[in-house]
């Protein structure tokens, strides 16, 4: 072995080593400010994690775009839906009267609201567009009251990191960091346009995350429970979305 | 088409090979390290985006103009073919399978690999004097008699002369030009204008554009125009000798039989 090459060779371990330091130092640095999504693991894990850090660092507090209501889509997409449960269609038979949402887990007051208690709570509007994964969008005013209002009713405690929401539907859940969820577009949805909001748009209660794509903002809305601990749900990866393939932070 | 002048101080892969530029038989420095290994991973990420990308967009294959479209909206181009989800009106009888999930990941991941490559790429194109050296064109390739014969002679599909395995011609620099500083950056820019959460913290990357959907249009149309780059990459290598403009792309080395600037 000549002398260049053993030092070349002390060069490269040495400079291995250091990368292998500074990835490890990286990757503690980026699970202590929270910018590792809960599905990181993976061949897929680099690019999911490196877009969920990209909005952590540049994107944490800044607003999605809003539209003049001259933007409204003339015909809000109703995307395809499974058939309604029976569960639904027997609260959809009562006009939606015994509809309740319901918050758990790490709150001081865990509660249950009907529609009209949350249609008591401070109303807001945007009109923001929905943007779906396959690549279609439209624009439309939403109503309902802030995910943060509610929260902050139930007294969130202080340790708490995520807020997994549910669909009355089986198998459909997600959830959001809780930044995301404090952030004052997260809306508990009831009304679109100046009406109700449809069922076939989510109606009567969706979630909506207008800075992710559709899927984050889950229909039929009926359960929400804060956690610090997000592998408990499911197979551990923050929502049903990463179990069929798909992103959980979904702001791509 | 005896005109073509390459530039002596073009001939080699960095300024110091090419200042002792009289060639001797073997093979030679042609590509800097540097080039070979970011050409290699832009091709695997390219061939990862594009695969990708048609995965996504057989999920709802029409383009509109403007901010939305869907469905309920009347496309400015419906690619034929069917759709990959059931409500897509293709006038198909029949879905793809989806393979959006992955596809996205995979795309996204590869987006991130060819943006960090492109910053290497373009840190050395600029500091180490490949961008000007190699690919600038030079007064004397910009004369019209000088593009007029490289144009002739590439509709002529003639086999170039040898001393272009050791420089590019003018139409191969605007065409490198024109890949790295137009259509690479209209890519990253129009798939970006497709994210919520870039355009909720850079607006204007999209409101410049005219609304998402036209984000999502143009990016089809770069990818398009990307598609053929590489088709007319690969014929144009395949003329010159495939492996031995492969093999100079793989180690770096041509061969150095004849002047550089022999003429045909």
């Amino acid at each position: 072995m000549t002398d260049t090459s053993r030092r070349k060779l002390i060069l490269g371990g040495l400079a291995a080593a250091a990368g292998v330091a500074g990835l490890d130092v990286a990757a503690r640095l980026a699970e202590k400010y929270g910018l590792v999504p809960p599905d990181h693991g993976g061949i897929y894990g680099p690019g999911e994690t490196l877009n969920y850090a990209f909005q952590r660092v540049f994107a944490r507090h800044s607003l999605a775009r809003e539209f003049p209501s001259s933007m409204i889509s003339a015909r809000p997409f109703p995307n395809e839906i499974a058939p309604p449960s029976d569960a639904f269609k027997h609260l959809q038979a009562g006009g939606f009267a015994d509809w309740r949402l319901t918050i758990d887990g790490l709150v001081d007051r865990p509660a249950a609201f009907s529609l009209d208690q949350l249609r008591s709570f401070p109303r807001n509007s945007q009109i923001t567009e929905v943007s779906c994964e396959e690549g279609w969008s439209y624009v439309a005013q939403w109503t309902g009251v802030r995910l943060s209002h509610v929260l902050n009713l139930a007294g969130v405690r202080p340790q708490a990191r995520y807020v997994v929401y549910f669909s009355i539907e089986p198998e459909w859940w997600d959830s959001i960091d809780i930044d995301e969820a404090m952030h004052p577009q997260t809306f508990l949805t009831y009304g679109m346009n100046d009406n109700d909001l449809p069922v076939g748009n989510g109606g009567p209660l969706r979630m909506r995350v207008p800075r992710q794509l559709g899927y984050k903002s889950v229909k039929f809305l009926t359960h929400l429970t804060v956690t610090d601990d997000i592998k408990r749900f499911g197979k551990g990866l923050g929502s049903a979305a990463p179990e069929g393939g798909y992103a959980w932070y979904a702001g791509v | 088409m005896a005109t073509l002048q390459p530039a002596h101080a073009s001939l080699g892969a960095d300024a110091s090979t090419s200042a002792a530029s009289i060639p001797s038989a073997g093979l030679r420095a042609r590509h800097p390290v540097l080039v070979r290994i970011t050409h290699w991973i832009f091709t695997l990420c390219f061939f990862a985006l594009l695969l990708t990308g048609i995965a996504i967009l057989t999920s709802h294959p029409r383009f509109y103009w403007g901010e939305t479209g869907n469905d309920l909206t009347k496309p400015w181009l419906q690619i034929p073919i069917p759709a990959s989800r059931d409500l897509v009106p293709t006038g198909y009888h029949f879905i793809l399978p989806d393979e959006n999930g992955w596809s996205r990941a995979l795309h996204f991941e590869a987006a991130w690999i060819v943006v960090f490559t492109g910053l290497l790429y373009g840190l050395f194109g600029f500091f180490a004097g490949h961008f000007r050296k190699n690919l600038l064109p030079t007064g004397a390739h910009l004369s019209w008699r000088s593009l007029s014969a490289a144009i002739g002679s590439h509709l002529k599909f003639r086999r170039p002369p040898q001393h272009e395995a050791w420089s590019y011609n003018v139409l191969q620099r605007l065409a490198y030009l024109f890949v790295i500083f137009v259509l690479f950056p209209l890519i990253v820019w129009t798939g970006l204008a497709m994210s919520p959460t870039f355009t909720a913290a850079f607006p204007s990357s999209v409101i410049l554009l005219g609304g998402k959907q036209t984000a999502r249009t143009i990016h089809l149309l770069a990818s398009m125009a990307l598609v053929l780059f590489l088709a007319v990459h690969i014929l144009m290598i395949a003329l010159a000798g495939f492996w031995s403009r492969t093999r100079a792309m793989i180690t770096g080395r041509a061969d150095a039989f004849g002047p550089p600037m022999e003429r045909p």
